[in-house]
């Protein structure tokens, strides 16, 4: 597989790593993977989570030393035992979340740990802000170095990471998941800027798990799976298909196991829900047995209606009724007592109580049913346990294992597991299959549809349109905190949704 | 999709791997229950005055009124806040049970003026951090200068003295020859915190909270009032521990129980209560608490000074959790 | 930016009409005069608060400062009383100072224990050890040589030598803070560690500088206090680490990290200082002060807390313009 490596802008790769290892307590993370950087080019490196595109990004940027394996620069052997190392050697990271700091100005955070320096060594604040300033024009951002990046929102954040990345002056630009927080426009601005890197002659290390970026702006692919290296290649001489075949390792047949539904009586009908500054007039009927697709930009304010549905923040305006009344939802006891349940997006932060048993989490929302008046009864919580994994396919080694041994798609199982043992009417589904692999997304997917065959109603929060359009009944779309069109039956079509979410109006096909 | 349906659907899952002795007998409950028996043995070879049921009883008042406060503290620490004020909570119910005893209250209205002004102290740390979300450890820093602070202003260098003999017996009154009333209470309040903790579906919420606050709510557990209701049930620990302590004293001083914050931090620590939230038990806090209470007894026998004491305890805090972590180091 | 700002006219306000209260009771409070003693008796907690503020922003907090002043202070004691010359003194004092804090930093560097275990630990050790070295005796004024007790009050252009030193100290620390990498990984790592790591800053290791300075500056403080009260024993500055955390507190410097300024720092100490030589002269018992002091600081942090205000994105148009 792997191809004779000639291309555009041919040339010795700027940075290579060969047979590079790396273990952790009983996980083999990388596995003697290589990767090449060309200068002037961008290399997309996918792979399911989990086979180790993270941990090279932690390599390659001085976080992690590598148990074996070398890493050279323009040909010369080096190491980065720091992230310092790695910066000095031209290799720069930028991460999937905009991480840099809010007290520090626009300048000291894109000069942190490089600043000029003046006089007894001091900072030379004058040359660093007006050096700072230089590099925002040439990426065509319109900031003040000066100014404090709490006072900065989400996309402005974003062009300061980027910055920074260039003000080392790095031939190596990596940049993991750069698109997942930001909007269509600030995706295509951030196109425009990989194209000026790789002007500039730069190498790009491009992760990202939306194929079609992949096929936009990439000019090589590197493969891995479970932590080894299976091939690399030319984008041109590859299609999606082949892609995903090797990163899953076998060929993908039918990914969605919708079922057709019996769509019985309402189960839930929100009406006119609204919030001060995060949604506003949210209004639809869900049945039994319906999948509910809510489609959208992310931070459209899909996440800030469910949490409201589910108590965690409370409407301004707007009712909603369930089976036994018409009610505002308060707290997320009154929506479980409804029988509403949430599975959110942030696993880590919100749904996996990590520290605790696996039996333990699955029956924290259901304690009122399982102790006996406030007393714990250990035997009636294992029974419930036990029914609710195994239905779900957990994979663990036993019940009162810690939760946060798991991986993060059996993870994921526990959550649903501890949402479906309080026997739910309504279970809402936030990006149910985000970053988990793709044997669990479709054991997720089976699930789900078996779920709503039993006469459970279900919301699906996803981004995903494939997973939108395979899984869904109906499919409402939002755009800035409100719904901007809901679509059935033949109208759910990609360019459908993705029109309604980005506010592009039907001008009668042109 | 077929990568799962190949195989059956429903694999048993064993309820436990080792068993709940096996996990008993690993664990740092078990390792401080022997450093807590070799200690009294060296004691016991120390000096002869030692092993005197009378003498040990004497010397469980170094450690009991500490203990109530931290059972409380343990599962507080458990959900991840902290209170230091609990000193100052002391002193500054002391100083309400010496103003209603110089208006002439009876003991019983002591007793009780004891138990509200540690709830009504405990319940103004809750308010300010379950209720407005601040820090516990900046407020619980602040209302231990408030609350000693009153004390302060109430008594200024003086002092109330001249409690009813009837006061006397909850700091120095025996329950059962060498039984003390102080040790009953550290018996009975063990027993009501482990049970609580360990066996109520309230203590599996605490556990959930420390680990991660969030996931909790997102479960539909009341978060806030629950961390609401351990400051108020540590506020009233600290009030029982100040009706105990100035029973035993006789008289109320606004310096009354100045440190016992630390030791009571130590107590928990010790007993294998992660600071960090999460993880803990009350027999680990029972016996930590004994350790020490020995400790302080034998280096006493032995004629050393107090302050050579709390060096001991300081290190004895840093250490239990250096070694386990320099031990990993080493063997790495 | 306007925000930090406000937080540091609101606390400058607050002193100023905390004065305006004192001089409708007592004018003479407010002459430069008194002014001047009140600046320099709150010189030492001004210094501390600089340390524990460079602590606080890495996320840490330092409970031994008190401790380790009163230790360094004995040291610098019975040094005079052997003999030893007070420059050699000084730079004593501040490399053992430095040595204590530097033991609490590679406790939380090394070991990864929680700062506020350690430093109630250490806070006690380092007590423990005066006891050690004196058997609990005192050094009375009578046992100091006068250049060490004159040295901090000798008058200069105005001012005691010790407000001086505050102020060589409170300038250093601003440029260190804002001028330095070291001044502004304080920041980076309190206010995003994990980013911090992947700009080349290690967490563990700037805790540990912050830590040492911390120290450094409670031992230099220690020698002023014996100097300037003339006493040494176990139990000075007894509970000052309170006063101490108070002061950045009230200061607007977050407790969780990352968030703080100089000013700030140096104005919730003044503020302390000038309630604590308020309260006699106003005729109010200093038995007052810690009460005054406790409320100051739940003041402060529901002050900071709101500061801090919403997190949430604003998803609606029309509210975002609102805003």
């Amino acid at each position: 597989m792997q191809a004779e490596l000639n291309g555009p802008g041919d040339g010795a790769p700027v940075l290579s790593l060969r047979g590079i290892s790396k273990s952790f307590p009983g996980v083999r993370a990388l596995n003697a993977v290589q990767l090449d950087l060309y200068p002037g080019q961008v290399t997309a490196l996918v792979g399911e989570n989990g086979a180790g595109k993270s941990t090279i990004v932690k390599i390659l940027t001085g976080i992690y030393q590598p148990d074996e394996g070398t890493i050279a620069v323009r040909g010369a052997e080096t190491r980065f035992p720091t992230a310092q190392a790695a910066g000095e050697a031209g290799v720069t990271a930028i991460h999937q979340e905009t991480v840099l700091f809010d007290e520090l100005t626009v300048a000291e955070n894109i000069f942190i740990g490089h600043a000029p320096r003046g006089r007894f060594g001091l900072i030379d604040k004058r040359r660093m802000e007006r050096e700072a300033a230089e590099i925002l024009a040439s990426i065509g951002a319109d900031l003040s170095p000066r100014v404090r990046l709490r006072d900065l929102g989400i996309a402005s954040k974003h062009l300061v990471a980027i910055a920074r990345a260039l003000s080392i002056d790095a031939s190596v630009v990596i940049m993991d998941e750069p698109t997942a927080a930001l909007s269509h426009k600030e995706i295509h601005e951030l196109y425009d800027l990989v194209a000026k890197l790789k002007a500039q002659g730069k190498a790009i290390l491009f992760i990202s798990h939306k194929f079609d970026e992949i096929f936009r702006i990439a000019d090589r692919w590197t493969v891995f799976r479970d932590g080894q290296f299976v091939g690399e290649g030319l984008m041109g001489e590859v299609d999606e298909g082949r892609l995903v075949q090797m990163m899953v390792g076998r060929e993908v047949d039918q990914i969605y196991p919708k079922r057709p539904a019996r769509i019985g009586a309402p189960a839930l009908t929100v009406a006119g829900y609204s919030h001060p500054t995060e949604f506003e007039d949210i209004t639809f009927t869900l049945h039994e047995g319906e999948i509910l697709g809510f489609y959208g930009l992310v931070g459209a304010g899909r996440s800030e209606v469910m949490q409201a549905l589910f108590g965690i923040t409370r409407p301004s305006k707007g009712a909603c009724r369930t089976g036994d009344g018409i009610r505002v939802i308060r707290s997320t006891a009154e929506a479980i007592d409804a029988g509403i349940v949430y599975v959110p997006e942030d696993r880590g932060r919100q749904g996996a109580v990590r520290g605790l048993p696996i039996f333990q989490n699955v029956t924290l929302p259901s304690l009122s049913r399982t102790s006996k008046s406030g007393f714990l009864r250990l035997a009636e919580e294992f029974t419930l346990a036990r029914e609710y994994t195994q239905r779900l396919d957990l994979r663990a080694a036993s019940l009162d294992q810690d939760l946060g041994l798991l991986s993060g798609g059996n993870q994921q199982k526990v959550v649903i597991a501890k949402w479906l043992a309080t026997k739910p009417k309504v279970i809402i589904l936030d990006e149910p299959t985000k970053g988990i692999d793709i044997g669990s997304k479709a054991a997720v997917h089976d699930f789900m549809s078996e779920l709503a065959a039993e006469g459970l109603a279900v919301i699906m929060v996803s981004s995903e349109i494939p997973e939108v359009l395979g899984m869904s009944d109906r499919v409402i779309v939002m755009r800035e905190g409100r719904i901007a069109a809901e679509f059935a039956g033949e109208m759910m079509t990609p360019e459908n949704l993705v029109r309604a979410a980005a506010g592009i109006r039907e001008r009668n096909a042109a | 999709m077929s990568v799962t349906s190949e195989e059956p659907r429903g694999r048993q899952i064993p309820d436990r791997l080792t068993s709940p002795l096996r996990k008993a007998l690993s664990s740092w409950e078990l390792l401080l229950f022997g450093v807590a028996v070799a200690i009294f043995i060296a004691n016991s070879f120390a000096s002869p005055w030692f092993l005197d049921p009378w003498n040990l009883s004497d010397a469980s008042f170094n450690f009991t009124e500490k203990a109530l406060i931290a059972f409380a503290m343990a599962m507080l620490i458990i959900a991840g806040d902290i209170d230091l004020s609990v000193a100052s909570i002391i002193a500054l119910t002391s100083t309400m049970m010496g103003l209603a005893m110089m208006a002439g209250a009876p003991m019983p209205v002591l007793v009780l003026v004891g138990l509200v002004t540690g709830l009504v102290c405990g319940a103004f740390n809750g308010l300010l951090v379950a209720g407005f979300g601040l820090p516990s450890i900046v407020v619980t820093i602040g209302t231990m200068s408030l609350f000693r602070g009153i004390s302060y202003i109430v008594l200024g260098d003086g002092a109330f003295t001249g409690y009813p003999a009837s006061f006397a017996y909850f700091g120095q009154g025996y329950v059962w020859w060498v039984i003390t009333f102080e040790l009953f209470l550290f018996a009975l309040f063990a027993v009501i915190f482990g049970v609580l903790l360990h066996k109520t579906s309230f203590g599996r919420a605490v556990y959930a909270i420390g680990n991660n606050a969030t996931a909790a709510r997102f479960s539909g557990i009341r978060v806030n009032r629950i961390r609401f209701i351990l400051f108020l049930q540590t506020g009233l620990m600290s009030g029982i521990a100040a009706i105990c302590l100035t029973s035993r004293l006789g008289s109320t001083r606004p310096s009354i129980a100045t440190g016992f914050e630390l030791e009571v931090v130590t107590m928990v620590v010790l007993g294998g209560v992660s600071i960090l939230g999460g993880s803990g038990s009350i027999p680990g806090v029972v016996i930590a608490a004994l350790v020490m209470g020995l400790v302080t007894f034998g280096l006493g026998l032995l004629n050393v000074p107090g302050i050579v004491m709390s060096i001991i305890i300081g290190a004895l805090l840093i250490g239990v959790i250096a070694l386990p972590r320099l031990w990993s180091m080493w063997r790495r | 930016m306007s925000l930090l700002k406000s937080r540091e006219t609101v606390l400058g306000l607050a002193i100023l009409l905390l004065l305006a209260l004192i001089y409708s009771r007592f004018p003479g409070f407010v002459r430069p005069a008194s002014l001047a003693r009140v600046l320099t008796d709150t010189s030492p907690l001004i210094i501390l608060a600089l340390g524990q503020m460079a602590v606080i922003l890495t996320k840490c907090i330092d409970l031994s400062m008190a401790a380790n002043l009163a230790l360094c202070g004995m040291v610098a004691g019975l040094m005079n009383m052997a003999g030893v010359p007070l420059p050699l003194i000084l730079l004593a004092v501040i490399a053992l100072g430095a040595a204590l804090g530097a033991f609490n930093g590679i406790l939380v560097w090394k070991l990864n224990i929680p700062s506020i275990v350690v430093t109630l630990g250490t806070m006690t050790i380092y007590r423990g050890i005066i006891f050690l070295l004196t058997d609990g005796r005192w050094i009375n004024a009578h046992q100091m040589s006068a250049g060490f007790k004159a040295f901090p009050r000798t008058v200069y252009l105005g001012l005691p030598v010790m407000t001086w030193i505050m102020i060589v100290i409170v300038a250093g620390f601003a440029v260190l803070i804002y001028r330095t990498p070291l001044g502004r990984a304080f920041f980076a790592v309190g206010g995003n560690p994990h980013a911090a790591v992947y700009t080349g800053i290690s967490v563990g290791r700037t805790q540990f500088w912050a830590f040492t300075l911390a120290g450094a500056l409670a031992g230099l403080t220690g020698y002023l206090w014996v100097a300037r009260y003339s006493v040494a024993y176990v139990d000075i500055a007894a509970g000052f680490e309170l006063d101490v955390v108070a002061a950045c507190v009230i200061g607007g410097i977050a407790i969780a990290g990352g968030a703080g300024s100089v000013a700030g720092a140096v104005m919730g100490a003044l503020f302390l200082g000038i309630v604590k030589n308020a309260l006699p002269v106003v005729g109010i018992s200093p038995f007052w002060q810690m009460a005054i002091s406790g409320t100051a600081i739940l003041v402060a942090i529901a002050f900071n807390a709101r500061g801090q205000g919403q997190q949430g994105r604003i998803i609606l148009k029309k509210a975002e313009q609102r805003e």
